[in-house]
């Protein structure tokens, strides 16, 4: 029995765990430790940094740039949020009914889950195309003159939201599916026997036992959409009022460090991101207590 | 409960033609079944049709491209656009550079967070709890905190346009690690016990043992990070800009910004077709694990 236990063993510890935690420590934990140093500086390639302590912070918050970033994240993420959360949640309870033929639109909703975000941008840049695109072709056979999409700023942000939920919709159906399918049936039948209509059965067994999928699916998004980047940085039009005025935070970051060489100042930045998402997080892991029901096994 | 007249305002006009031979009264639910249908079609319709648009736009010949009337059926049908696609771009190279940066990416990152995964849950030593602890603590930092950082070091190792940039930053992950964790748990022990008795050393156990009866948890973590890296464009986008080291997503966004003038649509979309059938592929082929893979990842939240 060689190295089931004593000294050898803990040669072998470390034979399995020194790749992942070296590489863990040279590629995650120390660049996030020299970020938080970065940002304390005003470091601009390809100067010296100098040590200037909060100043970076304190330039970020007298900046409309930022304001105005943190202005777009933010609606981008009210109007997006509620949108594709009912949308996913009404398809997930659909893919739900056992139905044949149902497995089309499950494969179908999860193809622009797999799509790159670059290709999705791309499409729907030339689907928003005002003169040549179907949707202001369609519109026009209504009656409607549709707008010039991802020309001016609110207007490519509906466009945003749209194309958003249409990429994501299947994924997060897909997690209501899962919760959904955990709920027992004998719930049902027990709702059923006791003559509950179908209202009622969604209302007081369906909501509450899925609220934990509710809550996961509410934190992923906006943990994530607070990091929104490729979309609004390849859709609205070059030259435009949408490309000048639409911007999220780490468009910023990415602007301020890649384009400016700026990587003090993008790295505050990035600190406030991390800062807002996580006082975001941790107010919705206190709140849930009052409307997530975790079931006691 | 019967209907005497079939209510065909909201089923599609096939369903309605259907449903209006006299013979056929309606019951109710029959008539929820077609509705049923009908949302189906028109769900999986609007999942489809801009990718069918897609590659409509891209077999459409330039003359017709830029039509006051959009259709999905072109006119004429042309290869045109993807042999200017392959004069703009070096298809064969960036298809290869994809395809090396995600197979090498995906394979490497799965066996680093096995071989971490596996002492976390088949070995037990001290202070186990408090590294795994650091493990799940990393997968708190968000990305944009790491690009800034991540490119700064990867810049000082002189790293700027080699595959090296694009593969080592995503070869660790502990999000990989925990799932792959959460399967090894559910080994038995009596495997790896015997295994001793005959002899085996750590290294056959894992290589032996643990690696092949976790096949649905490497799949399953094998075609997100496939995936993922696949479509990665942030972070290539600022260290490999290189033509020779250039990925698809970010030769097509290239393509995009050059052809200004936006004329030229069924070129960058012939472009996008390229980029998306194999990940396409790969989904249709792998199809159980991904959708394993978003149920795990809904149960652990």
């Amino acid at each position: 029995m060689v190295g089931y236990s004593g000294f050898n063993k803990y040669k072998w510890v470390a034979f399995f765990l020194a790749p992942s935690l070296l590489g863990l420590l040279t590629f995650i934990v120390l660049p996030m430790l020299a970020s938080i140093g970065f940002a304390l500086t005003d470091w601009t390639l390809p100067r010296q940094p100098n040590f200037i302590g909060l100043q970076n912070f304190q330039n970020l918050l007298n900046s409309a740039q930022f304001w105005n970033a943190l202005r777009f994240t933010v609606l981008f993420i009210l109007l997006y949020v509620p949108s594709v959360f009912v949308a996913a949640l009404a398809l997930g309870m659909f893919f739900n009914r056992k139905l044949p033929g149902m497995i089309v639109v499950r494969v179908t909703s999860f193809m622009p889950v797999v799509a790159s975000w670059v290709v999705v941008s791309l499409i729907w840049r030339w689907i928003f195309n005002p003169t040549y695109g179907p949707v202001n072709y369609w519109l026009s056979l209504i009656g409607i003159e549709g707008p010039a999409w991802l020309y001016q700023a609110d207007t490519a942000l509906i466009a945003l939201v749209i194309t958003s939920v249409w990429k994501d919709v299947g994924y997060y159906a897909l997690l209501f599916l899962g919760g959904l399918q955990s709920i027992p049936e004998t719930y049902y039948e027990a709702a059923r026997i006791d003559g509950a209509g179908r209202w009622d059965i969604f209302r007081r067994i369906t909501v509450p036992l899925l609220t934990p999928t509710m809550f996961f699916v509410i934190i992923t998004l906006i943990i994530g959409y607070f990091q929104i980047f490729d979309a609004v940085w390849l859709m609205p039009v070059e030259n435009t009022a949408a490309d000048r005025e639409l911007s999220t935070i780490v468009v910023e970051v990415v602007k301020n460090a890649f384009s400016y060489n700026r990587m003090g100042y993008a790295s505050a930045m990035s600190w406030v991101l991390f800062g807002l998402i996580f006082v975001i997080t941790f107010i919705q892991l206190r709140v849930q207590k009052r409307w997530v029901y975790y079931e006691i096994d | 409960m019967r209907l005497t007249k079939p209510l065909d305002v909201d089923a599609t006009p096939a369903v309605a033609s259907r449903e209006a031979k006299p013979t056929a009264l309606l019951s109710r639910a029959r008539f929820w079944t077609f509705v049923q249908y009908a949302v189906m079609a028109l769900l999986a319709i609007t999942m489809v049709t801009p990718f069918l648009w897609m590659i409509s736009t891209s077999l459409t010949p330039e003359a017709y491209v830029l039509s006051a009337r959009p259709q999905l059926i072109p006119e004429e049908i042309s290869l045109e656009s993807y042999a200017e696609l392959g004069r703009r771009i070096d298809l064969p190279r960036v298809l290869f550079n994809s395809i090396l940066v995600a197979g090498l990416g995906t394979l490497g990152q799965i066996f680093f967070a096995a071989m971490a995964a596996f002492v976390f849950s088949r070995m037990q030593w001290r202070g186990r709890n408090v590294v795994f602890m650091l493990y799940l603590a990393t997968m708190m930092i968000p990305g944009s905190v790491l690009i800034i950082p991540q490119f700064i070091l990867v810049r000082s190792l002189g790293w700027i346009n080699t595959y090296a940039a694009l593969i080592f930053p995503s070869l660790f992950s502990a999000f990989a690690v925990f799932l792959l964790r959460q399967s090894f748990l559910t080994l038995p022990k009596d495997y790896e016990e015997a295994a001793f008795v005959d002899g085996a050393n750590w290294f056959t156990i894992f290589w032996k043992i643990a690696l092949p009866l976790s096949g649905p948890a490497l799949a399953t973590l094998g075609v997100f990070s496939f995936m993922g890296l696949w479509n990665s464009y942030l972070w290539p986008l600022f260290v490999a800009r290189r033509d020779e080291i250039m990925t698809l997503p970010v030769a097509l966004s290239f393509l995009q910004s050059e052809t200004r003038a936006l004329t030229e649509w069924n070129i960058v979309m012939a472009g996008s077709v390229v980029a998306v059938l194999p990940i396409f592929a790969v989904y249709i082929v792998a199809q159980r694990w991904f959708v394993r893979g978003v149920v795990i990842t809904g149960i652990k939240g």
